[in-house]
Formats: C-alpha cells, structure tokens, sequence
C-alpha cells in the first residue's frame, strides 16, 4: 500500500510551532492554484509504513550482495559516525574559509589519498556520481586536445565489454564511439585496436576499464596505452573496478592520464538508493590546468598564512557540480581509507580477489566460466547457455531461484559479450561461512534446473512479490501515483 | 522460426525485400526470437540518410539495446510508426512489421538467400 494509500484528510504531525512573526503572502499570481497531495498521516503510521518497506527491500545489511561490477560491500557503521560529526555537519559551503579549515582538510586529505593510491597528481572531489566523473574526464581530455588545437581529435576508442555508461558519457561530451571488440579470451584486441588507431590524427583517446567487466585484468595494459599515446590519445580509466587492485597496481603506472573512482563502490560509501554518490576524478600533471571547481591548497599567496586555502585552475573547464561535490561522502571514504590504512588497503582488494576466486572455482564444475580464466580478479562471469540450451534455465530464472535463499542476484546479461550471463563479486567483506553458503545454494539451483527447471520458472515464491512482469513494466511504465 | 523466401539477409539478422527501386527492411523472426520481447524501437526519421553495415536503428528488450545495421546504403522514404508505440508487433511478426522503406538505393551490404541464412542461423545456434 503507497503512502498516498495510507493518507487520511486531517491527519498528521504537527511538529512544527506556532509562527511568531507576522506572515507574508506571495502576491496572488505566484500562489500555486492545485492541490499539493501531501500524504497526511500520524507519525506511528508514516513510521510503520517506512520500516515495513524497509523489510520488504534486500541490502547489504539483510544478506549476501554479490552484484557484479557495483562492488556491494559492507559499509562500516565508523563511517556514518564520523560523518555524523557536527563539525562536517552544520557548515555552509559559502562561510569564510577560515571557519572551515577541518573540512577543507579533509578534501585535501581525500585528494591526496586518492592521487596515492590511483598514482595521479590531481583529484577533484566534484563529480556526484561514477559517469559524472566519465563526464568530467572526457571534458578534461577534450580541453587538453583543444588547447593544443587539436580540434579534430573527436573519436574516442571504447572496448565492446566496457560499461554503458563509457559510449554514452563520449556522446555527452560530443565524441564520437569507435568500438573495438574484445578478442577470445575476453581482453582487448591489440590488432583490432592498431587498426583503428591508424587514422590517428583524429583520436582523441580510450576508455577502459582494468580489470575489466568479465573480471579479467588485462595483462597488455602498458602495450594499449602506449599504442593510444603513440597516436596522440589520451587514456581514461573507469575506475569501475579499482576494488581489484588498490594498493596493488596504479592505473597511473598503467600508463593512463586521467580516471575516476566510484566512493560509493571500492571505498565504502552507501551505494545505490542510499547514496549519494561520488565519482572523484584524477587527472596527471598535464590535464591538472583544467580540472573543474576549486581545489583546497596549503596556503594562500595573499595572506602569506598558513590556513589552506582555494585555488582555481588556470585553464579550469568550469564547474561540474556546485561547490565541492557530495563532501559527506568524502568524509566517509577518507574514514575509510584512515581506518584500513597502507596496509588495510591492499589487504581489501587481496581478500576481494581471493573470495572471488573461491567461489568461481567451487562453481566451475556445475557453471560455465566466460572466457574460463585460470584466475579472475574480484569478479567472475558464469555463462548459462548451456543449461538454457539444456534445460531452459536462463540466467534470469537462477537470479530469481537466489532470491528466495535471501541471497541479491548477481548482475545479469552484463558484459553483453556473453549470452546467458551472471556476474557476481562476492567483495572481501564476506567470510567464508557466507561464501560456502551461496555456493550450496548456487550447486542446488543447478540441480533443480536439471531435475525440475517447472519449479525454478516460478521462482521467487517466498519474497513480497512474485516473479514481475518486466516486459509489461517496460512497455507500458507505470510513472506516477495517479490522485 | 520463418525465414522469408522472398527475401534477403544480412549476416547482422536484418532482412530486406526489394521492390521495384525502395529496399523494405525489417529484423529476422531468429533475431526477434534472440533478443525476446521488445520494449522500445529507436527509429530514423524520413529524408536521413542510411549506409550499408551501419546502424539505423536500435531496438531494447528487458536485456539489452541492440543496434540494427541497415543492408544497402540510400535515403529513409518511409518509417514503419506504429512500431514507435507497439514494439510487440515485432515480435509477433517479424515480417510483418517492417522498419523502414529505402529509396535512391545506390549500394548494398554482402546478402545471403533465405537457405543460406538459415543453415547461417544453425551455425550461430552451435
């Protein structure tokens, strides 16, 4: 039952007192002539109605998340309580800096973390979410190539495993998409990729993501970017999937000039409906002349004090969220970065790529592994075909079988190259007991595709819906609450 | 699963009839049975131009987008627009429901008979 279902006319929480100043009119033609709507409801109903939606959700918090290339990890409650400090809480974006010193510390401090560990020389924390932040990197890449004059370096090379996000952030950025598909073992086609790059004068550069979306790290890395730079490119990494590698490798030693990092997926931020999210980007030395927004610097040349301070960048190429992006989500990541530390970090990525591993091999026997690599990263595709072809089990019936063991499906039919796909990435922060668990429950679904698939074509049968009717839902959406 | 003897196909699942001097093009009944049921068909308007092995249009199932790749390079005369609003019709007739008609057709992709498209077909089922 919606909300508006629940409203009763006069009902409600009258937590506000009464006004004692006298009350102002807007003049008549500014008066909103329609009814608001506003749900009307006693705070014990409204207080219900949100915990009962809450049960009716699956999240991090209720049971396993592997859900393939959005890194669903455990968020630690350490976050939420440092960035519930009134010190980060109560202050305004345009009060006088030196009132806001400990907040802009900790843009620094984020900043400097992230360019460590990313091996940049410059991050701005502006970009609200991960393809804001492709946005924003393509922008920079487009400033550098203009102010070289270089106008007609328009294309940009996207790998047929990348992202969605990837082409369509190069469309908002005026680009154009030149896709080069992958080879058989799921990695970039360096031959393919020479090809395209012999009209070269008109690359602008390459997008990808190391490792990949199928979880393989691309052992040709250092060859790609330099077959890009050879031709006048740039590189940018999606930093998708940096929970594989941080502390590890550097996408900057990969040989690429600019990237963005999703908060919310490998440093611990709420994620999905929670959010909001964050997708700071790094750039190296030479794109850092246009990074967007302000950036917090350790003193200021005017007063000659020792307060921090902002600059601009010379050649800025404006601004891409107001002020300095979702700072609270900052905050979170720095706690989390400050609580694991130059140790804990590698040691994340380690245990990401280690679960990983456990679990596509205790699979392997009953499921196809895309590409079936000897190792994966912190994330593994299961290609179904076969049992679809055998059974007529697709990935869409086993993601359903998942729900009702209380387990989130992994990510289906993503990477398009494979037909039935399942992606899953356990993250480090589930223990053993959690993994064996899903893997029982993955064997058994298996199993009951092959004795009584009838049983697996009704799933889910024990969640607060049913199997839906996507194509209905797609066809003919449903988009507001009609009064 | 029909495969049309009157007309040609692309390896990339389309189909076209030819008909006098304009090119009628719409989707394979195999590619609408692979992608399963459509929820939206992005289509060209009149006048554009259209190019042989290059994408015209795109169609979305509860999967994924795909693209379509028009067979022969000429100017879009006609849109199929009852598509725009019912998806479904290819689906259920992928025949039937054609994309769009092409005229001042000046060159084509590599076309295959309905024979060679379906034994095509089985090989790509494998």
């Amino acid at each position: 039952m919606l909300v508006f279902e629940k409203s009763r006319p006069g009902r409600g929480v009258s937590a506000l007192p009464e006004c004692d100043v006298e009350i102002l009119c807007p003049e008549d033609k500014d008066l909103r002539k329609t009814e608001l709507h506003l749900p009307e409801m006693a705070e014990v109903d409204l207080s219900r109605h949100y915990t009962e939606l809450a049960h009716k959700a699956h999240g991090v918090n209720d049971g396993f998340y592997p859900l393939g290339s959005c890194t669903m990890k455990y968020n630690p409650r350490v976050n939420e309580k440092i960035a519930a400090l009134p010190g980060f809480t109560d202050i305004h974006p345009l009060q006088p800096v030196r009132t806001a010193q400990g907040c802009m510390k900790v843009i620094k401090e984020t900043s400097d973390a992230l360019c460590q560990i990313t091996g940049m020389s410059d991050f701005t924390l502006q970009p609200a979410a991960g393809a804001h932040g492709e946005f924003t990197g393509l922008l920079l890449i487009k400033a550098y190539h203009l102010a070289n004059g270089d106008t007609q370096r328009t294309k940009i090379i996207v790998p047929d495993s990348a992202h969605g996000t990837n082409p369509a952030s190069a469309v908002m950025a005026g680009m154009e998409v030149i896709n080069v598909d992958s080879d058989d073992k799921g990695l970039v086609d360096l031959n393919k990729l020479r090809e395209v790059c012999e009209v070269n004068d008109e690359i602008a550069g390459l997008m990808l993501t190391n490792p990949n979306t199928a979880g393989l790290f691309d052992p040709n890395i250092k060859e790609i970017t330099d077959i890009i730079h050879q031709c006048g490119g740039q590189c940018y990494y999606d930093g998708a999937n940096l929970n594989a590698v941080m502390g590890w490798a550097r996408p900057g030693d990969m040989g690429f000039d600019c990237v963005h990092l999703n908060l919310h997926k490998t440093f611990s931020t709420p994620h999905g409906g929670g959010g909001p999210g964050s997708g700071p980007v790094g750039c190296k030395e030479h794109l850092a002349k246009f990074m967007p927004g302000v950036k917090v610097v350790d003193f200021d040349e005017h007063s000659n004090t020792n307060m921090l301070s902002f600059a601009k960048a010379e050649e800025s190429l404006g601004e891409m969220k107001n002020f300095y992006g979702n700072f609270l989500v900052a905050v979170k990541a720095l706690t989390y970065i400050k609580m694991l530390g130059k140790q804990g970090i590698p040691e994340a990525s380690k245990n990401a790529v280690l679960n990983a591993n456990y679990m596509m091999n205790k699979l392997k026997g009953a499921y196809d592994m895309a590409f079936d690599p000897k190792v994966c990263m912190h994330e593994f595709v299961m290609d179904l075909s076969r049992q679809a072809k055998e059974t007529g089990i697709t990935a869409m019936d086993i993601a359903k079988g998942l729900l009702d063991n209380n387990i989130h499906p992994p990510t289906m039919y993503f990477p398009l190259t494979v037909h039935e796909a399942l992606m899953a990435e356990p993250c480090e922060t589930e223990s053993k007991e959690t993994l064996d668990h899903a893997i029982d429950v993955f064997l058994q679904l298996n199993e009951l595709a092959y004795h009584d698939p009838e049983k697996l074509h009704q799933a889910p049968v024990t969640t607060p819906v049913t199997r839906l009717d996507e194509v209905g839902a797609a066809r003919h959406p449903i988009l507001k609450y009609e009064f | 699963m029909e495969f049309k003897k009157e007309a040609l196909y692309a390896k990339t699942h389309e189909w076209v009839i030819f008909d006098g001097d304009t090119a009628i093009i719409g989707i394979s009944d195999f590619a609408q049975s692979e992608l399963g049921d459509l929820v939206f068909v992005n289509l060209p308007e009149e006048g554009d131009d259209v190019v042989a092995g290059e994408a015209f249009a795109d169609v979305e199932s509860v999967k994924a987008v795909s693209d379509i790749y028009s067979p022969v390079t000429g100017v879009v005369a006609e849109i199929n627009e009852g598509l725009l609003d019912a998806p479904e019709m290819i689906n259920d007739d992928a025949f039937g429901a054609w994309f769009i008609k092409v005229s001042d057709v000046t060159d084509k992709s590599e076309l295959i008979s309905a024979e060679e498209y379906e034994a095509f077909c089985e090989s790509e089922e494998e």
